[in-house]
């Protein structure tokens, strides 16, 4: 069998972080192709839900990442965000879910560079951890047509 | 105190400054359950003992109650905490209710209003027990695993009844995510993965607002201890945001600290 490669889904905002991908493509800056990026209008929109289902449509890794602080583009959309965060990764860690798969960042726009290291460095942190079939096996009849659905 | 409950429910109710008054009766067996009294002489159906721990806001949203006229309800200090944040969340306003308040040594207090019913509330500190907090406390310390396997065994029986959602007075939105099919938030099965959503969002969604009234868990027909979600949240708001806003995940400070955005 094949070298594992993680499935890494990440949820960006519009203003911020996916122009930031932009100039990372721009700027020919190669990085690990295992990301699936998914753009929002801002990180204050980023429902917890999003999360869960990234995780459970097989997603072995999750990236949420917008404007710095005093940069949103709605000017608090990243604080009321990152209130939730706190809160919401806390109570996954309660729970026993993985928190080591949820990665979260702030890139600028004009930090492409930073954005191909924050994917590398969580592309390696979760091709080390492995699939998350802990998560995955929760719904075993599922389970298949999940894994190749994905793609 | 009984006597003076039952004499201001009367008062209230032949007055007409109220239509009903929401109280507690006696069930069938050695149960409690909540009276609506609509005419005076009724109001010596009315109890108060340690039974009498239901949540009584959570009728307050309800249309069939509120079609019954302005109502007061009798309130210990969660509920009266309830009918705070309900009001911050206008969905209950000046006027509308009428509070017969119970102390925590079980006196009656009178309110004039509900903005002095809300600062006698709040000059009363909002804290777990020790208990609670011990329980809290034994899940930190164990490992991921463990606590994942701890979940996924108490979960396990959730068949999803919402009972917890229904006799929660916080838990009002008339099209909750767990109805919603398009996309389908919540997995309708009750596997570990629909029984996990839902906790992870029910949890969520009471994240700041949750008074920690432990209706949730009482009405739990498994006794999963759900309430441990919400009291953990409670805690860490506590923690990291310096005590208890009205509504902690409705404001910021530019400054909040976290330790795990790179």
């Amino acid at each position: 069998m094949s070298e594992f490669e993680p499935k890494i889904i990440a949820f960006v905002c519009n203003w911020c972080t996916y122009a930031g991908a932009d100039l990372t493509g721009t700027s020919r800056i190669k990085y690990a192709s295992n990301v699936r990026i998914v753009r929002l209008p801002c990180t204050g929109r980023i429902d917890f839900m999003l999360l869960m289902k990234a995780f459970s449509r097989g997603a072995d890794g999750v990236i949420v990442s917008g404007c710095h602080p005093n940069d949103c583009h709605y000017t608090s959309g990243n604080f009321h965000a990152r209130r939730r965060w706190i809160v919401f990764k806390s109570l996954l860690d309660f729970m026993g879910i993985d928190v080591r798969r949820i990665h979260f960042a702030w890139v600028s726009a004009a930090e492409g560079a930073k954005w191909a290291e924050v994917v590398n460095s969580v592309v390696n942190d979760v091709r080390a951890l492995g699939p998350y079939d802990g998560y995955k096996n929760l719904a075993p009849i599922a389970a298949d047509w999940r894994i190749q659905d994905a793609g | 105190m009984l006597a003076k409950m039952r004499q201001k429910a009367k008062d209230l109710l032949s007055s007409g400054v109220v239509s009903t008054v929401i109280g507690y009766g006696e069930g069938s067996g050695n149960r409690v359950r909540a009276l609506f009294i609509r005419k005076p002489d009724d109001a010596d159906k009315l109890i108060l003992d340690e039974r009498c721990v239901q949540n009584l806001a959570v009728y307050l949203t309800k249309r069939e109650v509120r079609a019954l006229g302005r109502p007061a309800v009798v309130a210990r200090v969660p509920v009266m905490r309830t009918i705070q944040q309900l009001m911050f969340e206008k969905q209950v306003a000046e006027g509308e209710v009428a509070v017969i308040g119970i102390s925590p040594d079980s006196q009656v207090l009178d309110f004039p209003d509900l903005k002095s019913m809300a600062e006698y509330v709040s000059a009363i500190p909002f804290e777990l027990s020790a208990d609670e907090k011990a329980a809290v406390e034994k899940l930190e310390k164990m490992t991921a695993g463990e606590r994942w396997n701890f979940w996924l065994d108490v979960l396990s029986g959730c068949s999803k009844c919402y009972a917890c959602r229904q006799s929660c007075p916080l838990c009002y939105c008339e099209r909750c995510t767990v109805e919603c099919n398009q996309p389908q938030w919540v997995s309708v099965p009750s596997h570990g993965l629909g029984n996990l959503e839902w906790h992870i969002m029910r949890a969520m969604h009471l994240a700041g607002r949750c008074v920690n009234c432990g209706d949730c868990f009482r009405a739990c027909p498994l006794e999963i201890p759900l309430n441990l979600l919400t009291q953990k949240i409670i805690t860490d708001i506590a923690d990291k945001f310096g005590g208890a806003d009205e509504y902690a995940l409705n404001a910021f400070k530019p400054d909040d600290k976290e330790d795990f955005i790179r």
